[in-house]
């Protein structure tokens, strides 16, 4: 394995490190001046799910469901039933009455899975007695079924019926699932990404394993849906899969690697040991084009078409990126275990100047898996066209536990979740105002007057 | 009851002469107020010829044993009183009770009935005495009295005419409410007294039978014994009757005259159903009503009944009830404390409460803006009713209902009359050379009420004993308008020269000063008043005499509108209104009529006035208004940690410290009050308190316990407590606990400035602007803390003045067309830009004007939507000494 020297060594590296970390307190391009404390968990909160366009659920280990009120940061309902944590939520949206209807579909560790209607807060449907906890939900709207993924996949209608199941897997279960084309879906399990389709043209609809990828070398932490052509899978080597979604070849293979400067024994010795846990793709997040991947603590920015790298930055926070998204303005946002989550912008390099980062890049652009074995010929980062740099341009603390997740309503704000059982608002402190001010004299005219 | 022999005829002083003073001089309105600061005095200690120090309330009570005496006083000091004769004034108020409760057997009734009168209100002085009374006559019912009733009289006793005559609503209605409440124990007291008496003689009926059946068994029917003794019984049959009508009329007291909102004491219930017992089962018996006694009251088991011999004795050697025995001894507390209240609400001189009743009032129309500085006010008013009955309790807030009802016409009405009249009038004296007493006759509207006033006012001018008013609160409207005529009741007395030494004109011109100071110093004081007492003493020096005849037609309207002002002043906002009106009409009011006293309405009074309000720091004035309120005994009542003005001036002095020593002290001080969370940071307890104690009066919103301040944290703060936590004392701490604690304030460093007491540092954002440095000039001249909090509350509500302003000024705000948000933001820039604010000074009125929304938003539906937590993305500077 080659590798390239980049970037200045040494103390040099640190200045630029902490240069990094620290934008300081004049952040002119972020807006979130504003911040509103929503309190209702009494244990971490995990997950986050936009219901429509101003409401949002919240979930985590105290087994509760809150929905919120991004708006005016009201809980608008509260819906229990689970007596342990939650561990995947999604929602679901069907036709009832020509119009449509969002519920909610959550699974615990009690090994249940229920649906809510988050308008009532009533539990509308509950399925017990599962052989084994669930640990991801995907919804199949256009045919109207929906998977569940643990230890076996099931495969449940609207009325919560089991139409059918996968036999039973390893202990590891299924830990994401994304939809295909062709009634098909790619689930991973450890290490090996498997392929199951839905026969529907039977009268009792049936699900079959088809296929089976094992080309990751390590445990798979995140399955992504790209676009219809291709789909993402990243393992906790740092080995980020771009797949066909038809026939299920690898279209891009790329092999991250955060390293230190070679001649530093101790840096050597340290990632001898925290290797693994530093490439860890926990999570990638993709707009059909352009990828993101929080590789441990870094930021990882691909471009699933050109099949190149866009912009990287190996510390992007202090501890793993937990969570990490591409804005519609084209930025990226990314939560960690540190607490703080953080807004870069991608920026076109300036010609002379050096790559943003120190430390190692290998990367592979190879087409194929026999390609990745060839060892084929890294390229030296600054060769690559039109890589741009990733610039801290914002932080939002407030946090006091590690930001499990976040889910952004665009200019209404963006709701943070975290293991310190709070969630956060961020919001556009001058939009705020404005609004208040609106609704200030919207009262007033009608009251008619003071 | 008490008949014309029992008033005794006083002969007054005919002091006309001294008091009469050169119409060719100028009035006092007109003189330049001369305060003689040089000899340090205060105007105010002047001791009239009162015999008591200051104003307290007397209870006493027409004994039909010993005639009237005192029986209690409110405070119960005897210092209070001095050398003040209470028996003497015990005897001239008991004489001057007008009711004809006529009790006993009416002609045409055999039984004897019980008649529910309404108290009377009267007004009456004792120029000899130098003291002036509101009477509040009751009686209470005693069983044993003569006629079952005892009467007994209220009366709160000032050296200042006027404060009695202009605070006669809020006195009335404070002492009908103490007397409601005493005679609704006293009802409950009576009852039970019937009831026992009832089962005294239905045992003694019992023994007499069974005696009566005994003797005739021995004796033969027609023995004397025998005759005796069924006469006997006869006579107790005719008392058990007579007292169960008793009971009747007394359980059948017209509750619905209570007001709906007094409260129903529970107490009384189980008598009110035994009363539905009474009335309608003709057979009624002890016994029954025993059993229902048994369930509802435990003590009336322990009662035995007792013989009652033949002639029971009404005699004089027996022991009259004590009031507390004659009222529910919880009623009877209930009163006191009542009393004692009302005795802390009108103490002080009466400018004062003029004041802060005009404070109140115009602060109550402002609680937009008004919580973000000066809440706590708002709070104890809220605080002193809610430790009463009901808010109608409360004299300040039971006024401006009142005088509502009495409605805007009418003062409009009488005003005009005013002037008609006055105008009228002024050429009749003119020609006919001195005035004459009837110049009062000027505010009457009908001539019926004429006659009344007249015939009052030559009756005052006769005795000194002037029955001023008399009142019933049957109908308000009439109320209000009987009280109109007595104020001008008071000017006719005036005039009549039973007060004024030639010296008033002096003493009241730097009295405006004097006032001034206390206006602000005392804004939301009401119990902190026991220095400024001295100063009711000498109110009745302050009279101004006005002489209509050399002085133009408006001075003269001018005067009566204006002793009428205590009445419109407090109305709604349509009789603030018309004050305005009257200022733009040419009169020679200003505009701030509405808020001025009513010795102080001419333009050269307000304009001094507004002068001296803005300039506000000239050393001799704030001075001597700290000389009087500083030095000020504790507080009487503490509500729990409810902030009071008293401690904020502390705080003051604090600050005033922390100024001086501080050259950061304006960076810190824009730090609170642009919202951003300031951490004082030390090792010692002490110092971290006082500062941030002196800090505290700048925290915009402080709340009324002061929740938005953590005056001494020991552990590490959240993100939520910043939002709580406007100002908050941090323990500096070495240990590893200390170093969480670092780290959080690390970690929140952005929204947080960080005030260092040990290393004196500060580190916050930047402040460039002259606003504050006005608020915290470390060469300030201000010498006490008091003055410099009065300082600065006037600057921040400037400040909150212009939040006000911005926040609701649309055209600041509201998009033009759809499409236009980026010249809304211009706009908000360049509104401020025009007030004159920098751009930090805007963080200052941004952040009031958010939280003046917030307020608005909670007002209707309060703890639904959380605060939220704005902050900017600023750099922070640090400051060093």
């Amino acid at each position: 394995m080659l590798r390239w020297i980049m970037g200045g060594r040494g103390s040099q590296g640190t200045i630029e490190k902490s240069a990094a970390l620290c934008i300081g307190e004049e952040q002119p391009k972020n807006c979130f001046t504003e911040l509103q404390v929503l309190k209702g968990h009494f244990d971490i909160v995990r997950f986050l799910v936009q219901i429509d366009d101003f409401r949002f659920a919240s979930a985590g280990d105290d087994g509760m469901v809150l929905v919120w009120n991004v708006e005016t940061g009201e809980r608008l309902v509260e819906l229990r039933g689970h007596t342990q944590q939650i561990t995947a939520m999604t929602t679901y949206t069907f036709i009832k009455g020509e119009r449509p209807h969002t519920a909610l579909i959550t699974a615990s560790s009690d090994r249940t899975l229920s649906l809510w209607d988050p308008d009532s807060g009533n539990r509308l449907q509950t399925v017990s007695d599962l052989h084994s906890s669930v640990k991801c939900l995907l919804v199949l709207d256009h045919l109207d079924v929906w998977l569940s993924g643990g230890n076996e996949l099931c495969v449940w209608n609207r009325d919560f019926q089991l139409k059918c199941k996968t036999v039973h897997h390893r202990d590891a279960g299924i830990t994401a699932m994304v939809d295909l084309p062709k009634n098909c879906v790619a689930a991973s399990m450890d290490k090996e990404i498997m392929i199951f389709k839905l026969n529907l043209s039977e009268a009792e609809m049936s699900i079959l394993a088809i296929h089976h990828l094992a080309d990751h070398q390590d445990t798979i932490r995140s399955l992504i849906n790209i676009n219809n052509e291709l789909f993402a899978s990243g393992s906790h080597i740092g080995e980020l899969i771009l797949w066909d979604t038809v026939n299920w070849t690898i279209q891009a293979y790329e092999h991250i690697l955060w390293e230190e400067p070679a001649g530093d024994g101790q840096s050597e010795i340290r990632i001898g040991q925290q290797k693994q846990s530093e490439m860890s793709i926990q999570h990638m997040y993709s707009d059909g084009e352009l990828i993101t991947a929080a590789v441990g603590s870094g930021l990882y920015v691909y471009n699933a078409v050109m099949k190149s790298i866009v912009a990287y930055r190996k510390v992007a926070h202090d501890s793993d990126i937990l969570h990490t998204e591409l804005l519609d303005n084209g930025r990226v946002m990314s939560c960690s275990e540190d607490g703080s989550i953080r807004i870069w912008e991608l920026q076109d390099l300036p010609l002379a100047a050096e790559p943003a980062s120190t430390g190692f890049f290998g990367m592979f652009g190879t087409f194929g898996r026999s390609g990745k074995q060839a060892g084929a010929p890294t390229k030296k980062l600054l060769e690559v066209p039109g890589l741009r740099s990733l610039e801290l341009i914002g932080d939002l603390i407030g946090h006091s536990g590690a930001v499990q997740m976040f889910v952004s309503f665009g200019v209404k704000g963006l709701v943070t979740c975290s293991a310190d059982h709070l969630l956060i608002v961020w919001k556009d402190g001058k939009r705020e105002s404005q609004l208040r001010s609106l609704a200030l004299f919207q009262k007033l005219e009608q009251s008619g007057g003071l | 009851m008490i008949g014309s022999p029992d008033v005794v005829a006083f002969t007054k002083d005919d002091d006309f002469g001294d008091s009469y003073t050169d119409p060719c001089l100028l009035p006092a309105e007109f003189s330049v107020p001369l305060f003689p600061h040089a000899a340090n005095a205060n105007p105010w200690t002047k001791t009239s010829y009162a015999k008591f120090s200051k104003d307290f309330i007397l209870i006493s009570e027409f004994s039909e044993q010993v005639g009237p005496q005192p029986l209690l006083t409110i405070p119960d000091d005897p210092r209070v009183c001095g050398t003040f004769d209470l028996n003497y004034f015990s005897l001239r108020i008991m004489s001057v009770d007008y009711q004809a409760s006529f009790v006993g057997h009416p002609p045409g009734c055999s039984y004897p009935k019980l008649n529910f009168v309404e108290d009377s209100k009267v007004v009456l002085g004792d120029s000899k005495e130098g003291a002036f009374a509101y009477v509040h006559h009751l009686t209470l019912y005693d069983l044993e009295a003569r006629g079952f009733v005892r009467p007994f009289c209220m009366a709160y006793i000032s050296a200042d005419e006027r404060k009695i005559m202009q605070q006669f609503q809020q006195l009335s209605s404070g002492f009908s409410k103490a007397s409601e409440s005493l005679k609704s124990g006293n009802r409950k007291a009576f009852a039970n007294e019937l009831e026992k008496k009832l089962q005294d003689l239905e045992y003694t009926r019992t023994v007499l039978h069974k005696e009566t059946e005994l003797q005739k068994m021995n004796n033969g029917c027609y023995s004397t014994q025998v005759i005796e003794k069924a006469n006997e019984l006869a006579n107790v049959e005719k008392s058990i009757y007579e007292h169960k009508d008793l009971l009747r009329q007394i359980m059948s007291y017209p509750n619905k005259k209570m007001d709906t909102d007094y409260v129903q004491y529970e107490p009384e219930k189980p008598v009110e159903t035994n009363m539905v017992d009474h009335t309608f089962s003709s057979t009624h018996s002890i016994n029954r009503d025993k059993c229902v006694e048994t369930d509802n009251a435990s003590q009336q088991l322990s009662y035995t009944p007792q013989l009652i011999k033949a002639k029971s004795a009404k005699c004089f050697d027996k022991r009259l009830k004590t009031l507390e025995e004659l009222c529910d001894s919880n009623f009877f507390h209930q009163t006191m404390d009542h009393l004692n209240l009302i005795e802390k609400t009108f103490r002080g001189d009466l400018c004062f409460i003029y004041t802060s009743q005009i404070d109140w009032a115009l602060l109550s129309k402002q609680k937009i803006s008004s919580f973000l500085f000066e809440e706590e006010r708002h709070g104890e008013e809220e605080e002193n009713s809610r430790n009463l009955y009901d808010t109608d309790h409360n004299p300040h807030i039971a006024l401006p209902s009142l005088s509502n009802l009495s409605g805007e016409p009418m003062s409009l009405e009488s005003y005009a009359t005013c002037v008609e009249i006055g105008h009228h009038k002024l050429e009749l004296e003119s020609m006919e050379g001195p005035p004459e007493s009837s110049t009062s006759d000027i505010t009457q509207e009908t001539s019926e009420e004429a006659v009344d006033t007249e015939t009052k006012g030559s009756f005052s001018s006769d005795r000194s004993i002037e029955a001023l008013g008399n009142i019933s609160p049957a109908n308000p409207n009439g109320f209000v308008r009987r009280s109109t005529n007595e104020v001008c009741t008071v000017t006719l007395s005036e005039q009549q020269g039973e007060i004024l030494p030639g010296a008033a004109p002096d003493k009241t011109s730097p009295s405006l000063g004097y006032k001034l100071d206390v206006y602000t110093a005392d804004m939301f004081e009401t119990e902190n008043l026991v220095q400024i007492d001295t100063a009711c003493c000498i109110g009745q020096d302050g009279f101004i005499y006005e002489e209509p005849l050399p002085v133009p037609v408006q001075q003269c309207c001018e005067d009566t509108v204006v002793k009428q002002e205590p009445l419109s002043l407090l109305q709604g906002d349509p009789a603030l209104q018309v004050d305005y009106i009257f200022g733009e009409s040419g009169l020679p009011l200003g505009p701030s009529m509405g808020l001025m006293l009513p010795e102080e309405s001419t333009s050269v009074h307000s304009e001094e006035m507004a002068r001296m309000n803005i300039e506000d720091v000239s050393d001799c004035t704030s001075y001597m208004s700290t000389s009087t309120s500083s030095d000020r005994a504790g507080s009487p009542f503490t509500y729990g940690s409810l902030i009071t003005v008293k401690q904020k001036k502390k705080a003051g002095n604090s600050a005033l410290r922390f100024i001086r020593q501080y050259p950061f002290a304006q960076q810190a001080i824009f730090c609170v009050l642009s919202g951003q969370t300031l951490v004082v940071l030390g090792a010692e307890e002490g110092t971290v308190r006082k500062l941030v104690n002196a800090l505290s009066i700048f925290v915009p919103n402080l709340g009324k316990y002061g929740e938005t301040v953590q005056p001494w944290l020991t552990t590490s703060f959240q993100l939520t407590d910043l939002q709580r936590w406007k100002l908050i004392g941090l323990q500096r701490v070495a240990s590893p606990a200390g170093s969480s604690m670092l780290h959080s304030l690390s970690r929140y460093s952005r929204y947080i400035g960080i005030l260092d007491c040990d290393n004196k540092t500060l580190r916050c954002h930047p402040y460039r602007g002259t606003i504050l440095g006005h608020m915290a000039d470390h060469r300030t001249q201000i010498k006490r803390g008091s003055t410099y909090y009065l300082h600065v509350q006037s600057m921040l509500t400037q400040l909150a003045a212009k939040a006000f302003l911005y926040t609701f000024c649309h055209h600041v705000h509201l998009p033009i067309n759809t499409d236009d948000q980026g010249s809304v933001e211009l706009r908000r820039t360049n509104f401020l830009l025009q007030l004159g604010y920098t751009e930090e000074e805007s963080k200052i009125i941004q952040f009031l004007s958010e939280l003046i929304k917030q307020n608005f938003f909670q007002w209707p539906l309060k703890g639904l939507s959380q605060s939220v937590f704005s902050f900017s993305y600023t750099t922070s500077v640090l400051y060093k000494i």
